[in-house]
């Protein structure tokens, strides 16, 4: 089925396929999210304790789905792989830092003779939620805003900044993406832990963080749509390959591409009714929230994403150097490859279902503080 | 290819590699076999109901756990060293390198986490039936993963299925199908999950033995100990088969590895096998002396092991480097030569391009195709450039197959002993028991050192020396996380290892739970 194909529409292809599992991805930062939020709403052991166990639940998937990310980014856009990674070292170090130690602090943080303690792990864990949250958000900022590299005739990429890719944290669109999915993924938390957690001392704190959160999420939301409205882009001729600078490219993006402005506001919208029917109506809502907001996270990345590589846009600009910029189509792998890692695809809806059909079958009822007596518990 | 080779980046980047791949090696192993034996413990729980089974399923299990969070963070490291520290190879291979890491990704982690969780969470949530069958997707998800990776490291020991694209400068897949099924692939993935699987089994065998030892827990260590000898003696059998083949297959492919790994100076037929030895002068750099100190050595047995043909010439060291005309073989100065040539031919097609000019364009194409073969070759300007450490892929070569045959040995002692119901008391044997644990972590580690030190100074055989691979960085970010990983990775495994030896020293009466 995919014979049939063009080089192009491969490339197409898999750059809607790395963006779903890029949106997948940010939803369930709500485990990181959840970890940020341990002292807050965990403010006796044993809450805490509740909290880290049912987010702890689901960091696998979090932790897989980056892995996949990555992969799949390997295999469809190794340009882009070994230029942002190799070249952006400090940023994607420090990433995989806040990675590395989440892995284990789960797992380790309450068993006998742990060597590091309890307090250290569940540190580990708060770190793990700040700084993957800001820096993968802040990453994909620098999708609209450029990075500095320059690529030479093999293919071969050089940085042109000392900082190696931190200097992208100090961009304010950046940063403000970053903190955007900060906030976001603390008020997904807050949602799921409606939808988990039977206790009514800890969801009477919740309530009051959703709001705590969903208002700085949407502060940063705002700034960052605004600046990405009105800034220049980087648009490329597609005839030549030539990439140029173009006054509100990514509003001509959305004006250009229809469907995507529609899912945009379709996402900003489910977003926006996961937070606020709770606060209307929690016994109504209160359990629906999660699926509204986390479809509509999903909805809305995916827009940016589309945004950002499609409509014959550079996906990861250069600013020092405009014609190094990667395109979707001067970065992917060769057409024999997309078409057989195109079929390899075809197992993701498969992969889905089971995660779907697994997620039910342990999560059929609410975690009460007695639950943590009888189980393998975090 | 950029000429900037700094011959420190390369060393650190390398070191770092070599931490970051050990430290993962030391966790993945145990996944792969405990994985299974739990899942055999479960299915005689299932099927008896006996309760006492369900008690070891979950100790083990417990274990398990223990030991699979830490592979997964190191794991992850690894598939993104891959562009921090490798860029130009993710460039140069990533067509073809990619693709396994992404399948690895959809098709095999994803199965281990989801089913994990089930393992986990799920005994008093799910069925029996549901339970046991996760424990075996968990497994099985687990030694899929393992397919995928061990793919790539076979493609880049013995590349095939792919071509060099001049216009994009980098290697093409052409055939998925010839990667995937590749002899060296098929058979580095049996020897390696194998591998996995005597390490469980040494494991399960050695701390059962502790408990003997102690006078704990005698019926559950000597069920457990049962299974983990039954498991252990079978792979272990097949690990020698396997290992014979992943030699062959060497001898076949690596020639320069195999020589190295057998000390060959000089190529003979009727090569013997030297089953040990010390070696005297380092032969790279004093070729004419006596190589050995002392070796015990079996006549013939090298040409018949390695080609099945007592009579078979293996060629060394010395044929290799200086090229060896009776058996046509091309010394590497000339390869070099070639490689040179093919890589201005890259250079001269470019600027072709650059001109529009068809016809100069064609010319290099042909002289880059003539010449491509021996590309890396471009990259090298001295011959010994091409010897790997003989010494490290000598000694742990004989180190590990020696263990090898002691696990053997080890396993069918224990069957008997448990036969016949003479392991209480018998502490020299349960000591023993307990101290292969770190001998089978040391052979498995010591199967790498001779896979991957061995095929230096390639990082993909005859096409790319591991100095034009690394990415354009400055040598000293490189040494910063060098040290953060060597401190974390260390913290975190005393964290697993104290863990480990509270939670067997609590023993099984929790489930370990506690
Ligand atoms: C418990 C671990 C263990 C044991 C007992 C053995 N091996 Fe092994 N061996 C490995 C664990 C391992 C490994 C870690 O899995 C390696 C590293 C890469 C690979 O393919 O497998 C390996 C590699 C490896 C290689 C290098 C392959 C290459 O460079 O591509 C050879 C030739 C052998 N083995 C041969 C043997 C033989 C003849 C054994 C006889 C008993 C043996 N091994 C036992
Ligand atoms: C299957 C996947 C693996 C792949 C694709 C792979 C690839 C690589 C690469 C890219 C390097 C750095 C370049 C070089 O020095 O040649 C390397 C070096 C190394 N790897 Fe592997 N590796 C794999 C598995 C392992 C494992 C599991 C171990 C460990 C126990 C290991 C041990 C080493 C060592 C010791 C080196 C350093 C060798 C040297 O530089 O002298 N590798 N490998
Ligand atoms: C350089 C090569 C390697 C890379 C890039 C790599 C990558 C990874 C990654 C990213 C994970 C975490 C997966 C998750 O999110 O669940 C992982 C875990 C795992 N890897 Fe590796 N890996 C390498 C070498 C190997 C080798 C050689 C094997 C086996 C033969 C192996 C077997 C496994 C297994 C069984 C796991 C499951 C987790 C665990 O062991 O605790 N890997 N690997």
């Amino acid at each position: 089925m995919f014979e049939n194909l063009s080089h192009l529409a491969l490339q197409h292809y898999w750059w809607i396929l790395v963006s779903l599992l890029g949106s997948i991805l940010v939803f369930l930062l709500f485990v990181q999210g959840g970890q940020t939020l341990i002292y807050q709403l965990g403010k006796t052991e044993s809450k805490r304790s509740l909290i880290i166990n049912t987010v702890g639940s689901k960091w696998e998937f979090t932790f897989t789905t980056l892995v996949t990310f990555g992969g799949a980014f390997f295999a469809s856009f190794p340009l882009f792989y070994s230029t942002s990674f190799g070249g952006a070292y400090w940023v994607w170090i420090i990433i995989l830092f806040a990675f590395i130690i989440q892995a284990v602090s789960y797992e380790y943080r309450s068993k006998p003779d742990n060597f590091l303690g309890k307090k250290v792990f569940d540190i580990f864990l708060f770190i793990n939620g700040l700084l993957a949250t800001i820096l993968l958000g802040a990453a994909v900022g620098t999708f609209f805003t450029g990075s500095h590299f320059i690529i030479d005739s093999d293919r071969h990429s050089q940085w042109t900044m000392a900082t190696r890719g931190l200097e992208a944290a100090l961009n304010i669109q950046n940063l403000s993406l970053g903190l955007a999915v900060l906030f976001l993924s603390r008020v997904l938390a807050c949602l799921y832990f409606f939808k988990t957690i039977d206790n009514d001392e800890i969801i009477a704190d919740v309530k009051k963080q959703l709001l705590y959160n969903a208002v700085p999420f949407l502060v940063f939301f705002l700034l960052f749509t605004a600046l990405l409205l009105l800034k220049d882009g980087f648009a490329v001729n597609p005839a030549t390959g030539e990439v140029f600078m173009q006054p509100f490219k990514y509003f001509k993006n959305l004006v250009e591409m229809p469907l995507v402005a529609l899912l945009f506001l379709v996402g900003v919208v489910l977003v926006l009714a996961g937070i606020i029917l709770p606060v209307v109506s929690y016994v109504k809502h209160g359990n629906k929230a999660i699926v509204l907001s986390g479809l509509g996270t999903v909805i809305t990345v995916f827009a940016l994403f589309m945004l950002a590589g499609f409509n014959n846009t550079s996906f990861y600009p250069s600013v020092s150097d405009l014609q190094s910029s990667l395109t979707i189509v001067n970065s992917s792998s060769s057409k024999y490859t997309l078409k057989i890692m195109s079929y390899v695809s075809l197992f993701i809806p498969f992969v889905l279902a089971y995660i779907v059909f697994v997620w039910r079958a342990i999560n059929n009822k609410k975690t009460t503080l007695g639950d943590l007596e009888n189980e393998h518990v975090y | 290819m950029t000429q900037h080779f700094d011959p420190s980046l390369v060393d650190w980047s390398r070191a770092q590699f070599a931490l970051t791949a050990i430290y993962h090696w030391f966790f993945v192993p145990l996944t792969l076999g405990l994985s299974f034996i739990v899942a055999i413990m479960e299915s005689i729980y299932v099927k008896t109901g006996n309760e006492e089974w369900k008690r070891m399923t979950k100790f083990w299990m417990t274990l398990f756990g223990i030991n699979f969070a830490i592979g997964v963070a190191t794991g992850i490291i690894l598939e993104f060293e891959f562009g921090t520290n490798w860029s130009n190879y993710s460039w140069f291979v990533g067509d073809i390198f990619g693709a396994p890491l992404a399948v690895e990704g959809i098709m095999a982690f994803f199965i281990e986490s989801t089913f994990i969780a089930v393992m986990f969470f799920g005994w008093n949530k799910v069925s029996k039936r549901f339970h046991l069958v996760s424990t075996w997707l968990t497994a099985i998800g687990a030694n899929l993963s393992a397919l995928w990776i061990l793919v790539a490291n076979s493609w880049m020991q013995y590349p095939v299925g792919m071509h060099f694209n001049p216009d994009t400068a980098r290697n093409e897949m052409t055939d998925f199908w010839a990667v995937l099924f590749s002899p060296v692939a098929i058979n580095k993935f049996l020897h390696t999950v194998m591998s996995g699987y005597v390490v469980a089994a040494v494991f399960v065998v050695g701390i059962s033995s502790w408990y003997l030892i102690k006078k704990r827990e005698a019926r559950f260590a000597k069920m457990s100990l049962m299974v983990g000898s039954v498991f252990g003696l079978v792979v272990s059998l097949y690990i020698i088969i396997t290992g014979d083949q992943s030699a062959r297959l060497m001898a076949n492919h690596q020639p320069m590895k195999f020589a190295a790994m057998e000390n060959l100076y000089d190529g003979t037929r009727k090569a013997p096998l030297v089953v040990f030895g010390v070696l005297k002068n380092n032969s790279n750099e004093s070729p004419d002396k006596e190589d050995f100190a002392f070796k015990l050595s079996i006549p013939n047995f090298l040409s018949s092991m390695a080609f099945l043909d007592a009579n078979a010439y293996v060629p060394g060291i010395r044929d290799i480097t200086e090229g060896n005309a009776e058996y046509s073989i091309m010394p590497v100065n000339e390869k070099i030569e070639k490689g040179k040539i093919a890589i201005q031919a890259l250079r001269d097609y470019n600027a072709a391009k650059k001109a529009n000019d068809a016809g100069k364009m064609a010319e290099a194409l042909t002289v880059l195709n003539e010449n491509y073969k021996y590309f890396g070759y471009g990259y090298l300007n001295d011959a010994k450039q091409t010897i790997p450490s003989v010494k490290t892929t000598f000694y742990s070569f004989r180190l590990m197959v020696g263990l090898g045959f002691w696990f053997v040995i080890l396993f069918i002692l224990a069957l008997i002993l448990l036969y016949r119901n003479k392991l209480d008391g018998k502490n020299w044997f349960l000591r023993a028991a307990v101290l292969s644990i770190p001998l089978a972590y040391l052979a498995s580690q010591l199967g790498w050192a001779v896979t991957e030190v061995g095929r230096q100074p390639w990082v993909i055989q005859d096409m790319m020396p591991t100095l034009t691979a690394v990415s354009n960085i400055n040598v000293g970010s490189v040494k910063i996380t060098f040290v953060l990983f060597a401190i974390t990775f260390t913290l975190l495994l005393i964290a697993e290892i104290k863990i480990m030896t509270k939670q067997i020293k609590i023993g099984p009466n929790d489930g370990g739970n506690k």
